[in-house]
C-alpha cells in the first residue's frame, strides 16, 4: 500500500504557473502546503484488510458483574489500528473505536474500583498497540523546527484520546505501581522515551506529562530512565544532532534534579558535566535553552561547588561564530551569576571576564549590548565591587577601545555607564590603566613581533635540518644507485 | 614524510645545536599556553617543525609527556594534535619507538567530541602498522583492551575500531582475548558502544579465521542484528555484506539468511532503508542462487514498501540489480519479476521515488533490448515524461542518450516535445538550466528541421530570461547550436534575432546581444561578424547606461581577432578612442584595455605603428586583475549598482538548494 505519503507534486505544479516570480516559490505558500499535511505511520504494514468493528454495549448499561469483562472487550477492540492517511476508509469503524475511547476515558477517570488487577494486562496492551510504533521518517528532511510547520500525527483523533486514557490510568488513585511493574517496565520505558522524537507537538506534551507520572510513580525504573535519557542526550549532541523532544526531556530533568538528595551522586555531576554541558553545542540549541539553562541552574543551587567546572565547561564550549547563541550564553551565564557564592565567583572571575570582555566588545551589537546588561544586576554589580581590582583590569581595555570605535551609539552610551560606574568603583586605578593604556597596546604589539620573530627562526631550523637529512638521503641514494649500476 | 630519519642521524642532528635546541620547546609551550586558540593552533599545527628541530630523543622524552600531561584544551587544537601525531612515528625515531606516540593517542581517544575521538582512532590505526610484532603485543594491544574496558563510553567505543588492525599480527592467546573483548563490546549496554561495535563487525570478520567467523561473529551479527535500537539493527545490514562475503554457500544460507530476511522485513523503516541502500552489495556478496531464491522476492517488497523512503532507496537500485543478474534467464527475470513492480512506481505517490525511479529506469532499455524496451519501457518512459514533477521529466530527458542508443530518439519525439516546452518554462531557474544544459545533444539527435519549428523560439526565450544564469547559459548554448548547425543557418535564424535585441529598452536584454556576440563571432566567422555584428556593437557605444558601454569596449576586444584591419583601424579604434574619453571610469578602463588590444593586433597585422599617444601602459596589464571594479568607486551611478546586481543574483541564489 503507497497511500501513507500525500501527493506533492499536484501542489507544487499548481502554484508554479502564478508564484513564477523568480522561479522560487514563496516561502509563506510552500509553509502552508506543508502545514496541511499530516503523518501515518508504519504500523499498518503488517495488518492486512481492516477487521470491521461492531459496536458493543454502552459500559453504563452493563451489569457490575457483566462490566468488567466488557470492560476488557473494550479494550482488545481498541487494540485494531486503522488507517488516517486514507481519510475515507473504514469510517464507521473509526468512528465506533473513537467513541469507545472516550468511552473507557470516562469511565477509569469516573469510576472507583474499576481498575482491577486483571485489568492491568489489556489496559498496557491497548495503550502500547496504540502508540508504539516506528515514527515515520520526516518529510521534510532539513526541517528547522524554529522556522517550519511540524508534520503532525495524522491519527491523532484516537491517539490522543489513547494518551488521555493512559493519564487517567496513571493518576487513577486505584492505580497501584506495585502490579502495573509487571507490564510497565524497562521495555516500555525504552518504546515510550523513544516516541519523544515525533514531530508532532501535542504528543510530545502528553509524553511528557505522562512519563514525568512513571517517574513518580515507579521508583524502580528511575535510574533506567535517566540512563536512558542519557543515552538519547549523548546521541543526539554526538551522533544525530537531531531529536525533535530534547525541551520536553530537559523539562521532566529539571523537576528530577530538583528532587536529588545531597551530596549529590557521582552519577548525577557526571551527567552534568558530560551531558548538560557539551549539550550547549547543539545547532538547535535555541529550542531547548531555556530547560537546559534551567537544569544547570538546578544543579549549582544544590552543589556550589560545581559552579567553577560548569563555568569553564561554558567557556570551553563559547559559541564562536553564532551571535545568537553567544546571547543565549550569557543570558545563562548571568542566571548563573544571580545563584552564585562569592567564594566561587573568585574561583572563576578572571576566565569568565575575560570571556566576557570579549562580548563586550563583539560587533554585533546584541551581543554587546546582553553582556553590558550584567551592569544592570544588582547582585553582580556588587561582585564585581567586591573584586574590583581583579576585574577592572580585564575589562578596561575592550571598554575603553569600544567607546571610542563601536559603530553603535547604543552601546557606545551603555560603556559610556559602565566606565562611569567602574570609575566609581576605584578611581584610582582608573586613572592608572588610563594612563599606562597606550603603553600596554604597546607591549601587544611588541610580543606580536617577538612571536613573529621566534616562528621564522623555528622554520629556519627545520629548513637547515630538513636540508641536512636531504643530503644524507641523497647520499644514500647515489650510493644505493651506484651498486644497482654495478 | 620524515620516515627517512632513521636512528643513524637523529643524534647527529639534536646533538649539533646547543643553545638554539632549548628555544623550541619554549616556544611551543609558551604558545600552547597562549589565550588565543588560534595561536595555540597554529603551534600544534607546526608541531611536526618543534619535533624536528627537536631532535627525536628529545621529541620522546620531552616533547610527547609535555602533550600527553597538557591535554585539555578546545576540540579543535585537539583535533589537530590528534592529526599530527599519525604521521609522527618517523619524528620520534621511527618504528622502534612508535609506542611512545600512544599515551597522548590513548588520551586522545577517550574524549568526549566524536570528531576528535575518530581522529585519534584513526592516527592509531595508523601506528599500529608501524608496530613490530612484538611491540604491538607488549604496548598497543593492552592499550586497546584498556580503552576496551574503560568507564565511560568514549573509551569503549574507540577501542571497536582498533581491533581489526591488532588482531592479524597478534599470536594465538592474546587473539582470544581481542575477541572477548569485542564480543563484549557487542553487548555493551550503552548503544553508542554497539552501534560502534556493529559497525565494525564486518572489518573485524574479515581479519578472523573463518571457523570463528562462524563460531563467533555469526552469533554476534545475529544478535546486534536483532537489537531493541534500530539505529544498531541497521548497522548490522552492513555488516552483513563483509560476512556474506567470507561464508559459502552453505553456511551463508543456514548461518546468515535468516536474519537479512528479518531485515528486509524489519519493523522499523530505516532498517529496511538499510536494506535498500546496500542492496547491490548484498546482491554481489551472496551470489546469484541467493539472490533469486531471496533478494528477488524482499526486492519487491521494498518496492512497495509503506515507507516513501524505502521506496525511492530501492528505485535507484532497479538498474544495477537488473546489470547484476546472471545473463541467461535474466531477461525473464526481469520480465516477470521486477517489471510489474516498476510500473506500479511510475504512477507513485511520492515524488522522489518516481524521480528515483525517473533517473534509472533508461538504463534498462540497453539490458532488455529493443523490443522489449518499445512494447514495455516506451509508455513508462512516455508516462513519466508527462509527469506532473519536474524532476522525473528533467531525468527521463537527462538520460536520453541510453534509449537513443537502443531505439532512436525519433520514436520519443512527439512526447518528448512538450516536456521539453514545459520544463523549459518551469519556475525553477535551475530546471531551465538543466534543460538548457540537452538542447545541443538534443538538436543534434532530432536534426535542424524539426529543432527550428519547435525548439528554437524556446532557445532565443531564454536569452531574456530574467535570471542571469539562464541567460548566460542560453548564450552559451547559442554557440554549440551555430558549430552543430553551421553558419548559414545562424546568419539566418540567430543572428538577425539577436541583433534586434539590442535596441531593446531594457538594458539588460541590450546587454544580452553583447554577449551573443561575444559567444557567436567565432563560430559565425569573419563575414558576418564584420557585415552584421560590428555595426551594431558600434552603434550601442551610445547607449545611455555604462553598463553597456563598458560592455561594449569588452566585446569590441573580443571581436577584434576575427576583424580585419580596416574594421579595426576605420571603424573600431574610433569608438573605443571615444570611450576611452568617458566620463564613467568602468567604462573608460575597458576602453583602454581594449584599445591597447587592438593596438597590438593592428602591429601583427605589420601596419605601420603611429598610435604612440596610445595609453599602452606598461602598469594596465598589470592591473587588470587587481582592479578593484564596481562598488564604492562612483556616486551613486548605476555601475557599481549594475555590477553588485549580477553578482548578487547568482551568488544570493546558490546556496539555497531548488
Amino acid at each position: 500500500m503507497s497511500s501513507s505519503s500525500p501527493p506533492v507534486g499536484a501542489a507544487s505544479a499548481a502554484i508554479s504557473a502564478s508564484e513564477k516570480v523568480d522561479g522560487f516559490t514563496r516561502k509563506s505558500v510552500r509553509k502552508a502546503q506543508r502545514q496541511k499535511r499530516s503523518q501515518g505511520s508504519s504500523q499498518f504494514r503488517s495488518q492486512g484488510s481492516q477487521a470491521e468493528l461492531h459496536p458493543l454495549p454502552q459500559l453504563k448499561d452493563a451489569t457490575s458483574n457483566e462490566q468488567q469483562e466488557l470492560f476488557c472487550q473494550k479494550l482488545q477492540q481498541c487494540c485494531i489500528l486503522f488507517d488516517f492517511m486514507d481519510s475515507v476508509s473504514d469510517l464507521k469503524s473509526k468512528e465506533i473505536k473513537r467513541a469507545t475511547l472516550n468511552e473507557l476515558v470516562e469511565y477509569v477517570s469516573t469510576n472507583r474500583g474499576v481498575i482491577v488487577e486483571s485489568a492491568y494486562s489489556d489496559i498496557v496492551k491497548m495503550i502500547s498497540a496504540n502508540i508504539f510504533r516506528t515514527l515515520p521518517p520526516s518529510d521534510n528532511p532539513d526541517f528547522d523546527p524554529e522556522e517550519d510547520e511540524p508534520t503532525l500525527e495524522a491519527s491523532w483523533p484516537h491517539i490522543q484520546l489513547v494518551y488521555e486514557f493512559f493519564l487517567r490510568f496513571l493518576e487513577s488513585p486505584d492505580f497501584q505501581p506495585s502490579i502495573a511493574k509487571r507490564y510497565i517496565d524497562q521495555k516500555f520505558v525504552q518504546q515510550l522515551l523513544e516516541l519523544f522524537d515525533s514531530e508532532d507537538p501535542r504528543e510530545r506534551d502528553f509524553l511528557k506529562t505522562v512519563l514525568h507520572r512513571i517517574y513518580g510513580k515507579f521508583l524502580g525504573l528511575r535510574a533506567f530512565i535517566r540512563k536512558q535519557i542519557n543515552n538519547i542526550f549523548l546521541r543526539f549532541i554526538y551522533e544525530t544532532e537531531h531529536f525533535n523532544g530534547v525541551a520536553e526531556l530537559l523539562e521532566i530533568l529539571g523537576s528530577i534534579i530538583n528532587g536529588f538528595a545531597l551530596p549529590l551522586k557521582a552519577e548525577h555531576k557526571q551527567f552534568l558535566m558530560k551531558v548538560l554541558i557539551p549539550m550547549h553545542t547543539a545547532k538547535g540549541l535555541a529550542l531547548f535553552h531555556a530547560q537546559l539553562a534551567y537544569c544547570v541552574v538546578q544543579f549549582l543551587e544544590k552543589d556550589t561547588t560545581l559552579t567553577e567546572p560548569v563555568i569553564r565547561g561554558l567557556l570551553k564550549f563559547w559559541p564562536k561564530t553564532c551571535s545568537q547563541k553567544e546571547v543565549m550564553f550569557l543570558g545563562e551565564i548571568e542566571e548563573i551569576l544571580d545563584v552564585i557564592e562569592p567564594t566561587q565567583f573568585k574561583k572563576i572571575e578572571e576566565p569568565l571576564f575575560k570571556q566576557i570582555s570579549k562580548c563586550v566588545s563583539s560587533s554585533h551589537f546584541q551581543v554587546a549590548e546582553r553582556a553590558l546588561y550584567f551592569w544592570n544586576n544588582e547582585y553582580i554589580l556588587s561582585l564585581i565591587e567586591e573584586n574590583i581590582d581583579k576585574i577592572l583590569p580585564i575589562m578596561f581595555g575592550s571598554l575603553y577601545k569600544i567607546s571610542k570605535e563601536h559603530w553603535n551609539p547604543t552601546i557606545v552610551a551603555l560603556v559610556y555607564n559602565v566606565l562611569k560606574t567602574l570609575m566609581e568603583m576605584n578611581g584610582k586605578l582608573f586613572d592608572d590603566l588610563t594612563g599606562s593604556y597606550k603603553a600596554e597596546r604597546q607591549r601587544e604589539k611588541k610580543k606580536e613581533l617577538e612571536r613573529e620573530e621566534l616562528w621564522k627562526k623555528l622554520e629556519e631550523l627545520k629548513l637547515k635540518k630538513a636540508l641536512e637529512k636531504q643530503n644524507s638521503a641523497y647520499n644514500m641514494h647515489s650510493i644505493l644507485s651506484n651498486t644497482s649500476d654495478e | 614524510m620524515a620516515g627517512a630519519a632513521g636512528p643513524g642521524t637523529g643524534p647527529v642532528a639534536a646533538g649539533g645545536d646547543g643553545d638554539d635546541s632549548l628555544y623550541p620547546i619554549a616556544v611551543l609551550i609558551d604558545e600552547l599556553r597562549n589565550e588565543d586558540v588560534q595561536l595555540r593552533l597554529n603551534s600544534i599545527k607546526k608541531l611536526s617543525t618543534i619535533a624536528l628541530a627537536l631532535g627525536v630523543e628529545r621529541t620522546r622524552t620531552e616533547l610527547l609527556p609535555f602533550l600527553t600531561d597538557t591535554i585539555y584544551d578546545e576540540d579543535e587544537v585537539l583535533l589537530a594534535l590528534a592529526e599530527q601525531l599519525g604521521n609522527f612515528t618517523g619524528l620520534v625515531g621511527g618504528p622502534d619507538f612508535a609506542h611512545c606516540l600512544l599515551p597522548p593517542l590513548e588520551s586522545l581517544a577517550t574524549v568526549e567530541e566524536t570528531v576528535v575521538r575518530d581522529k585519534a582512532v584513526e592516527s592509531l590505526r595508523q601506528i599500529s602498522q608501524e608496530h613490530t610484532p612484538i611491540a604491538l603485543e607488549a604496548h598497543f594491544v593492552p592499550l586497546v583492551k584498556r580503552l576496551a574496558s574503560g568507564d565511560w563510553f568514549t573509551s569503549r567505543t574507540s577501542a571497536c575500531g582498533l581491533f581489526s588492525v591488532c588482531y592479524p599480527r597478534a599470536s594465538n592467546a592474546v587473539k582470544a582475548e581481542i575477541r572477548q573483548h569485542f564480543r563484549s563490546l557487542c553487548s555493551d549496554d550503552t548503544p553508542m558502544v554497539r552501534r560502534a561495535a556493529a559497525s565494525k563487525l564486518g572489518e573485524f570478520a574479515k581479519v578472523l579465521e573463518l571457523d570463528s567467523v562462524k563460531s563467533e561473529i555469526v552469533p554476534l551479527f545475529t544478535n546486534l542484528a536483532s537489537d531493541e535500537q534500530d539505529s544498531v539493527r541497521l548497522l548490522a545490514v552492513e555488516a552483513c555484506v563483509s560476512i556474506a562475503q567470507l561464508l559459502s554457500q552453505e553456511d551463508l544460507e543456514a548461518l546468515v539468511m535468516p536474519t537479512l530476511r528479518q531485515a528486509a522485513e524489519d519493523k522499523s523503516w530505516r532498517v529496511r532503508y538499510m536494506v535498500a541502500d546496500k542492496f547491490s552489495e548484498l546482491q554481489k556478496a551472496v551470489g546469484p542462487k541467493i539472490t533469486l531464491n531471496d533478494l528477488i522476492p524482499a526486492f519487491q517488497n521494498l518496492l512497495k514498501d509503506c515507507e516513501a523512503e524505502v521506496r525511492a532507496a530501492a528505485a535507484h537500485k532497479v538498474k544495477e540489480l537488473c546489470e547484476n543478474l546472471p545473463p541467461e534467464g535474466r531477461e525473464t527475470i526481469i520480465m516477470n519479476q521486477i517489471l510489474p513492480f516498476i510500473k506500479e512506481l511510475v504512477s507513485d505517490t511520492n515524488q522522489h521515488v518516481k524521480s528515483a525511479l525517473a533517473s534509472v529506469i533508461m538504463g534498462l532499455s540497453t539490458i532488455l533490448g529493443k523490443e522489449n524496451t518499445i512494447e514495455h519501457l516506451l509508455p513508462l518512459f512516455l508516462a513519466q515524461l508527462k509527469d506532473e514533477c519536474p524532476e522525473v521529466r528533467l531525468n527521463i530527458i537527462s538520460n536520453l542518450d541510453c534509449v537513443n542508443e537502443v531505439i532512436g530518439i525519433r520514436q520519443l519525439s512527439q512526447s518528448l516535445l512538450p516536456a521539453i516546452v514545459e520544463l523549459a518554462e518551469d519556475a525553477k531557474w535551475r530546471v531551465r538550466l538543466a534543460i538548457i544544459e540537452y538542447m545541443p545533444l538534443l538538436a543534434g539527435q532530432l536534426g535542424v528541421q524539426f529543432f527550428d519549428e519547435k525548439l528554437n523560439s524556446l532557445c532565443m526565450a531564454w536569452l531574456v530570461d530574467h535570471v542571469y544564469a539562464i541567460r548566460e547559459a542560453a548564450t552559451n548554448n547559442l554557440m554549440k547550436l551555430v558549430k552543430k548547425f553551421g553558419t548559414e543557418w545562424a546568419q539566418n535564424t540567430i543572428v538577425p534575432k539577436v541583433l534586434v535585441m539590442a535596441s531593446d529598452p531594457n538594458y539588460l536584454h541590450r546587454m544580452t546581444t553583447l554577449f551573443c556576440i561575444n559567444a557567436l563571432s567565432e563560430a559565425c566567422g569573419q563575414e558576418i561578424t564584420t557585415k552584421q555584428m560590428l555595426p551594431i556593437v558600434l552603434k550601442m557605444a551610445g547607449d545611455q547606461v555604462a553598463n553597456v558601454r563598458f560592455n561594449v569596449a569588452k566585446s569590441l576586444q573580443k571581436i577584434g581577432p576575427i576583424l580585419d584591419t580596416d574594421a579595426l583601424q576605420e571603424e573600431v579604434k574610433p569608438i573605443l578612442q571615444k570611450l576611452g574619453q568617458d566620463e564613467d571610469v568602468d567604462v573608460k578602463y575597458f576602453a583602454q584595455e581594449a584599445l591597447s588590444a587592438v593596438a597590438q593586433r593592428l602591429r601583427k597585422l605589420d601596419f605601420p605603428a603611429k598610435d604612440s599617444e596610445e595609453p599602452s601602459a606598461p602598469g594596465a596589464d598589470k592591473n587588470h586583475f587587481l582592479r578593484p571594479r564596481g562598488p564604492g568607486e562612483d556616486t551613486g551611478k548605476f555601475v557599481p549598482l549594475m555590477s553588485r546586481h549580477t553578482q548578487s543574483e547568482r551568488l544570493g541564489w546558490f546556496p539555497r538548494r531548488q
